[in-house]
């Protein structure tokens, strides 16, 4: 029991220390870095939740594609990004009052919590007993049946994404050669090639 | 306080709200930050909702948390691809020149 809780304390704390790193770095790139770091601490509290599926996958996708992508575009746009911080004291106050209310608002709602008695009778999906059925299992089983459409609607997202993404950042330059196998096999036989009568001690003209 | 409940999770999470809130404030003119701010808030979304699925013992928390992180790698993708388009358009990725995106 000490343990679970030192280990909560520590994802959460370094969690929540990389998430105002994240906002306050002067370096983007050094954003991204805590940015990861905080992802793998909340898949460190996923863990301690019992929820390991969704911790792996939170390390698989946005550690492993989010960030990455976040870290290429860093790294590919060659912007001052001192310029950019410009103004960052001007916007602190209001963002300093609007937090902590927000802060304060939600905290008290987290603190005055209490559960109606009637809610254990309207579990939907109730987790099975995890000594027999794994985290996975269990998700695989309901994903597969009572969430399909859902599942297929979350991968048409990706794939409108993955388009969206392509089409916009797909550009055809003017000046580069590119081989254009339609051009090729439309080529009709008369433009490619010309049969010339070549007299006996002369060359073709 | 040794005990560690469904009250504390919650905490994290709202603290990270917050700070997701707090980002976008303060880094009004880089998009980077101000997109790396909102996955910080579908991050603190996704720990309440693994946080009250496992407090109630209904698995349907966890499958709404995989659909929020589809989404946020899907705005990600879009968010960033319109951000690499505009700054070879323009040169800089300041936010205050950006409404001349629109037609």
């Amino acid at each position: 029991m000490i343990i679970q809780s030192l280990c909560f304390y520590l994802f959460s704390f370094v969690t929540v220390a990389a998430a105002v790193m994240v906002i306050s770095a002067r370096n983007p790139v050094h954003s991204v870095l805590f940015l990861i770091l905080a992802f793998f601490n909340a898949a460190g509290l996923f863990v301690l939740l019992g929820a390991e599926f969704i911790a792996m996958i939170l390390v698989v996708v946005y550690v492993g594609a989010v960030a990455v992508l976040f870290l290429f575009v860093v790294m590919m746009l060659d912007i001052s990004f001192s310029e950019l911080r410009q103004g960052f004291l001007q916007y602190l106050p209001i963002g300093a009052v609007v937090g902590i209310v927000l802060l304060a608002e939600l905290l008290m709602i987290v603190g005055s919590w209490v559960f109606s008695p009637a809610n254990s009778s309207f579990k939907l999906n109730p987790i099975p007993d995890l000594t027999k059925v794994t985290n996975t299992e269990a998700i695989g089983r309901i994903l597969y049946t009572d969430y399909i459409y859902l599942f297929q609607g979350a991968g048409m997202v990706l794939l409108v994404a993955m388009v969206g993404a392509i089409v916009l950042t797909l550009r055809s330059r003017p000046g580069v050669k590119k081989q254009s196998i339609s051009e090729q096999i439309n080529r009709p036989t008369k433009d490619s090639i010309e049969i010339k009568e070549v007299q006996p001690g002369s060359g073709a003209q | 306080m040794l005990e560690i409940g469904l009250s504390h999770y919650l905490s994290v999470g709202a603290i990270l709200f917050t700070l997701g809130i707090f980002g976008i404030f303060l880094n009004r003119k880089n998009v980077i930050i101000i997109l790396m701010s909102i996955e910080l808030i579908l991050l603190a979304v996704n720990i309440n909702l693994v946080a009250f699925s496992v407090h109630l013992g209904d698995l349907t928390g966890q499958i709404f948390a995989m659909l929020v992180l589809t989404v946020a790698a899907a705005e990600a993708a879009i968010g960033l691809a319109i951000i690499v388009v505009y700054f070879r358009n323009r040169g800089t990725i300041a936010v205050e020149d950006i409404n001349l995106m629109k037609g």
